[in-house]
Formats: C-alpha cells, sequence, structure tokens
C-alpha cells in the first residue's frame, strides 16, 4: 500500500481513538473531573497544543492530483501525494535562494523573486518557503512523541504489571532486562540502536522507545505491587474472579492515571532528543532539529541568515512550553499525593 | 556492608555481561559484519575488498558456534577482548582505541568536572533559594523560568551562546581547544556557560520540589519552635536531610563525566571522548561505538554501587544488609 494511503488510515484510526477516549472520559465521572479541572487551569496551553495537533492531522491527509503546476512549477508535482497543509501553498512558490520574510529581491546578489512579498518567513537555501517546512516539522515532532509513546506505554504496562503481579521468575528476568538497560547511558544505547537499526523515522521511533519504557516499567511495577495486595483485589480473588479479568477490571484500570502522566512528560523530552540526534546526522528527515542544524553554518555567514533557526526554533519551543505546562497540570490534577495536599 | 558491596558487584558484573549480550546482539547478529563491511567501505566495493576488510578487522569467524574450535567464535571474542580492555582498533581508521580513550579522557574531564560542580553548587543554592520563598511570587517566577529554560532545545542554547558571546560579543573563541594552563580557561568558559544554562532548569526545579517536601516535616517545625532562624534551618536541617534525594541524582550522573557531553565537545572542538563518539557515529566505526558503550555501562553501575554506599556516610540510620 502507498505510504499516503497508511496515512490516511492512521489518521482515521486516531480521530476514532480519540472519539472513544472522549466518550470513556465523559462516561467516567472522576475522569470527567480531572478533564474539566485540568481545561480550567491551562486553557492558553491546550489550545496551543490544540493547534499543532490540527496542523499535524492536517499535514497528515493527503491524495494525488487536484490543483494547477502553474507558471514556472514542476508538473512532476501533480502526480505526487499532496497534504491539505501542500494545498494551502501554490505549486510554483519555490525560489532559486535564500530570501528574507516577505522580500521581494533574493537575499544576496538581488535579483527579483518569482514571488515578491509571498514568503511570510523566507526561504531557505533551496528557496523552499520556510513557513510550509515549518508546518511539516510539526508532523515529524507529534510523531516522534506520539509513536515513540504508543511503543513505549504497551510495552512498560505488559512488562510492568505482569513482574508486579506474577513475581517469581517472571519478575527476575523482567528486572535483568530492565537493570540491563538502564545501565547504559540512554544517549550511548540510542545511538548504538540507530547505527545498528539503520537511519529513518520508524528507527528512531523504536530506539527512543527501547531506551525510555524502563523508567515507566519500573514505576508500573511498583504499584502493581501495591495494588495487589490491597483489600479490594484480594477480595475480587476470594469471589473467584479470573486473572485476565482481575488484571484488566481491578489493577489497570487504578494504573491509567500514571499512563496519562508518562505519556505527557514523557513527549517533550522525545521532541527535544530528536533535534539531538538531527544534530548528530541521525534524526528524521524533515524534523525541527534538522532545520536548526542547518541553521548553523548560516548564522556563519555575512550578513547572518536568521529565519530559518528562528522559525524553527519557536515552533519547537512553543511546543515543548506546551506540553510541559500540561504536564505539570496533568500531574498535579491526577496524582493522588499531590491531590492529598491541596485539599 | 562489605557483604553488601560485594553482592551489589556481583550483579553489577551480571548487568555487564548483558549489556554485551545486547552489545554483540545489535552489532554481530542484527547487524551482520557483512553490513558493517558495506557501510565503511561504500554501497559499490567490489566483494573482494569486503572479504578483505571483515578479515583485517577480525569478524571473519563464525558468530556463535565452532565446530573445530569451540572457543575460536565472535561471541567469545566479543566477551573475552572487551573485559580485558582490549577494544581492538578502529573501524574507521585502524587507529587503537584503548589509546584513543586514554588521550580523550582529559579533555573530556577537563569540561566535565568544572561543569558538574558549578551546576550541582548553583542549582543547589537557586533551588534553596527559590524553595525559601515558597509560595511567593519569587518561586511562582522561579519556576515558570524553569519550565521555559527547560523548553529550550540544548541544540539552540549552544548555537545561541557561539552566536551571542563568540560571534557578535566576541567574548570567547567560538570554539577549539589548547590543554595549557594559560589559555584553557578561555576555551573552556563558553561551553562552560551553555552547559550550566541549559542544566540549570530541571535541577532546580527538582532540588525545590525536594528541599519544600522536607521543609513541611515535623523536625522542621520544632528547630523553628525551639528559636531557629529561617536560614539556619533550611542551611543546617533542610539541607542536610535532603543529602540522600540530592546524592540519588550526583552521583549516577558521575560516569557522564568520563563518556564527556557529546553536543558541547564537538560543537566546540574539544578532543574528548564525546567528540569520538560523534566521530564514530558519522564514521561508521562500530568497534568504538562498543567501546563507549561498555565504558559508559561500566561506569554507571559502579556509580549505582558508590551510591548506596554514600547514603550509609550522609545518614546514619541507613543500613545496608
Amino acid at each position: 500500500m502507498e505510504a499516503h494511503v497508511v496515512s490516511n488510515l492512521v489518521v482515521a484510526l486516531l480521530l476514532a481513538g480519540a472519539a472513544a477516549l472522549a466518550i470513556g472520559v465523559r462516561r467516567n465521572d472522576l475522569w470527567r473531573a480531572s478533564a474539566v479541572e485540568l481545561a480550567r487551569r491551562r486553557p492558553i496551553a491546550l489550545g496551543v497544543v490544540g493547534v499543532y495537533l490540527a496542523v499535524a492531522l492536517l499535514d497528515s491527509v493527503s491524495w494525488v492530483g487536484g490543483g494547477d503546476a502553474g507558471a514556472g512549477g514542476n508538473a512532476l508535482d501533480l502526480h505526487r501525494p499532496r497534504s491539505l497543509i501542500d494545498r494551502a501553498f501554490p505549486l510554483d512558490l519555490d525560489e532559486k535562494s535564500y530570501s528574507a520574510p516577505l522580500a521581494s529581491v533574493e537575499f544576496y546578489g538581488g535579483a527579483p523573486l518569482d514571488h515578491p512579498g509571498r514568503h511570510l518567513l523566507g526561504t531557505d537555501i533551496l528557496g523552499r518557503d520556510v513557513l510550509h517546512l515549518t508546518l511539516e516539522g510539526t508532523r515529524v515532532a507529534l510523531l516522534v512523541g506520539g509513536f515513540t509513546s504508543l511503543i513505549v506505554i504497551p510495552l512498560a504496562l505488559l512488562v510492568g504489571v505482569s513482574a508486579g503481579y506474577f513475581g517469581r521468575r517472571i519478575d527476575d528476568v523482567a528486572f535483568f532486562v530492565m537493570s540491563t538497560l538502564a545501565s547504559i547511558p540512554n544517549l550511548l544505547l540510542l545511538i548504538a540502536l540507530i547505527m545498528a537499526m539503520g537511519r529513518g523515522a520508524v528507527q528512531v521511533c523504536v530506539a527512543m522507545g527501547v531506551t525510555s519504557w524502563v523508567g515507566f516499567c519500573r514505576i508500573v511495577r511498583g504499584e502493581t505491587l501495591k495494588l495487589r495486595e490491597l483489600d479490594y483485589v484480594q477480595a475480587a480473588r476470594a469471589l473467584g474472579v479470573s486473572e485476565p479479568r482481575l488484571i484488566w477490571r481491578h489493577i489497570l484500570p487504578n494504573l491509567m492515571h500514571l499512563v496519562v502522566i508518562t505519556f505527557v512528560l514523557l513527549f517533550s523530552g522525545l521532541v527535544l532528543f530528536e533535534a539531538i540526534l538531527s544534530y548528530l546526522g541521525i534524526g528524521i528527515d524533515g524534523s525541527w532539529g534538522q532545520m536548526i542544524d542547518q541553521a548553523r553554518d548560516e548564522l556563519a555567514r555575512d550578513p547572518i541568515i536568521w529565519w530559518n533557526l528562528a522559525a524553527a526554533s519557536s515552533a519547537l519551543f512553543a511546543l515543548i512550553l506546551a506540553v510541559n505546562f500540561v504536564g505539570d497540570a496533568v500531574r498535579d490534577v491526577l496524582d493522588p499525593r499531590t491531590l492529598r495536599e491541596r485539599q | 556492608m562489605f557483604a553488601f558491596v560485594v553482592r551489589r558487584a556481583a550483579y553489577g558484573f551480571l548487568t555487564l555481561l548483558g549489556v554485551l549480550l545486547l552489545l554483540f546482539a545489535l552489532f554481530f547478529l542484527y547487524a551482520s559484519p557483512h553490513e558493517m563491511a558495506r557501510r565503511a567501505v561504500g554501497e559499490k566495493a567490489p566483494p573482494e575488498v569486503l572479504e578483505q576488510w571483515i578479515a583485517n578487522h577480525g569478524y571473519d569467524k563464525p558468530k556463535l558456534w565452532n565446530p573445530e574450535h569451540p572457543l575460536d567464535t565472535l561471541l567469545v571474542d566479543h566477551f573475552r577482548r572487551t573485559l580485558s580492555f582490549d577494544f581492538g582498533r578502529s573501524d574507521a581508521d585502524g587507529t587503537p582505541i584503548t589509546q584513543r580513550l586514554r588521550e580523550g579522557m582529559g579533555p573530556s574531564l577537563a569540561l566535565a568536572i568544572p561543569s558538574f560542580v558549578l551546576g550541582l553548587l548553583f542549582s543547589v543554592a537557586l533551588g534553596l533559594f527559590v524553595a525559601y520563598f515558597r509560595e511567593t511570587y519569587i518561586d511562582r517566577m522561579g519556576v515558570v523560568l524553569c519550565v521555559l529554560t527547560m523548553s529550550i532545545s540544548t541544540l539552540l542554547y549552544i548555537i545561541g551562546g557561539q552566536f551571542l558571546l563568540g560571534k557578535l560579543l566576541r567574548w570567547f573563541p567560538i570554539s577549539g581547544f589548547d590543554a595549557s594552563p594559560s589559555v584553557i580557561v578561555r576555551f573552556l568558559m563558553l561551553p562552560l556557560l551553555v552547559s550550566l544554562a541549559d542544566g540549570v532548569g530541571g535541577s532546580v526545579r527538582f532540588y525545590r520540589t525536594v528541599f519544600i517536601e522536607e521543609g513541611s516535616r515535623d523536625y522542621v517545625r520544632t528547630a523553628r519552635a525551639k528559636g531557629c532562624g529561617d536560614l539556619r534551618v533550611m542551611t543546617h536541617h533542610v539541607l542536610r536531610n535532603a543529602l540522600i534525594p540530592i546524592l540519588t541524582r550526583v552521583v549516577v550522573a558521575i560516569p557522564f563525566l568520563f563518556t564527556g557531553s557529546l553536543l558541547l565537545e564537538s560543537f566546540f572542538g574539544i578532543p574528548g571522548l564525546g567528540s569520538m563518539t560523534v566521530d564514530a557515529i558519522h564514521g561508521n566505526d562500530f568497534a568504538t561505538l562498543r567501546a563507549m558503550v561498555f565504558i559508559g555501562s561500566l561506569l554507571f553501575i559502579g556509580a549505582q554501587i558508590a551510591t548506596d554506599v554514600s547514603y550509609t556516610l550522609v545518614d546514619p540510620r541507613v543500613r545496608l544488609e
């Protein structure tokens, strides 16, 4: 199946999942109260995150055809799948080289542009529109955070709950694997994994998943150990509830707040990490990290090119800041320890 | 306590074997020597050159099982050589890795030790300051500032620092390194400042939480009741009791002093272990990478044991069984 069809299907699945989640939250009083409290505390940060999500989603829905290649455009572009974000920009918007924001001439040399005043954030060395590139980077950033979390959370839940609940041999093995992974410095392990697997978006996400599930797994294991001894679990067991059902109905729901907290706190770290990987040459194509990395040489030019760096790093900064603020609020709302302090 | 250390060391050794096994699986089973050779000499190289490269690096043995000589396999070689600190030669340029490790340690430590010590003092002091003013606007501003500085990418700190302090204001050289004592400080100032700015937000927030949690304990109330001033309570009572969480965070960070900061070293042209790792990535140098991962893990495991032992030093109530 072609890549853009897969991406469209994933978007549909994600939207369906989000709808199911929203219904689930609405039906449960505790979760609904937490969601309302969160929205009350951090309306702006949530709004910012929502904008990023919307851009990434719009950039993930793509199809072939439509549009007009224009006078200076490449007719081949018409046969390439283009997303909704791509379609907001004309196909022949590219210039020859650098141009400043809203400029009407090229930055070096001063040759007239094909589209004077149309580049809100200027163009990069290949003449591509920086605003367009920055918007496309959103999808990469959310992919890094989201896809990696989709690896980390199920893996950590599976290993953590079985180690904590069944104990003995399973616990020993899980504990050994965790301490082995944890004893390798994070960045080195990540580099080793990517070097062995080869470069690419999926590889980077998998490698980040492998390096970051251990911390969460330890928390899950500890919490499960505590939960399985609680009276209500013992009572359920005495009533003859089967073990899979016991885990599913009585243990897992009590771990969900940890899942949400971890997800939000993990997310910003992952996106920031990708920027470092981009500098090391093992990042993901089209990410903000790559734009920032490219800008290193541009600051050494005279006069300097600043709009590329400014666009990518402010997009990154705003997303991370918003997620960090939301993350703090999520922890305050959901963590029972801080709940007690508040009352 | 001796028995405890021995037991921890034994388990640490077991973990180290696990690390080696993982490295073997990654670099010999998952990415085969053939693939490494192809990446090292180029995709279009003739097969003889590939074979030659594999033979030169000693990767031409059977991987797991050799019917004639059961011990003459890549697996045994990998374990035996790494555990005896014989890392062989670099896959990229053939230089002996052990020698380069020895050369790189000095510059790495020259950057890492000052930035570690200064960073620790600075963030503990700031953490105490913010916790002292808890629930005032100073505290709230401090927390917001921490989150702001935490949200900026390390790359941006480095690029911005080089541009602003190096290129525009010309306070420091943009990059470079010279080990002679008269100029070394000039070269280290900028990376030091950058690493301080990059790390301080997260650390201050962590220490603030620790100090505030410690500050709500009963003994603090008692100390106040007997007439201790706020400042004395903070430095003599709270700080001392908060040493355990501080140690947990600090001692585990020490091994990273040796592996060096990858980003800082390669950006500022400091020829340490971090630069070595970055070169290894760019040159597909798997042998050096394996050596770095091994050393990093070894130091990390050592530091974890040291953390446990150090608990007994700062808190007489802790007994290691």
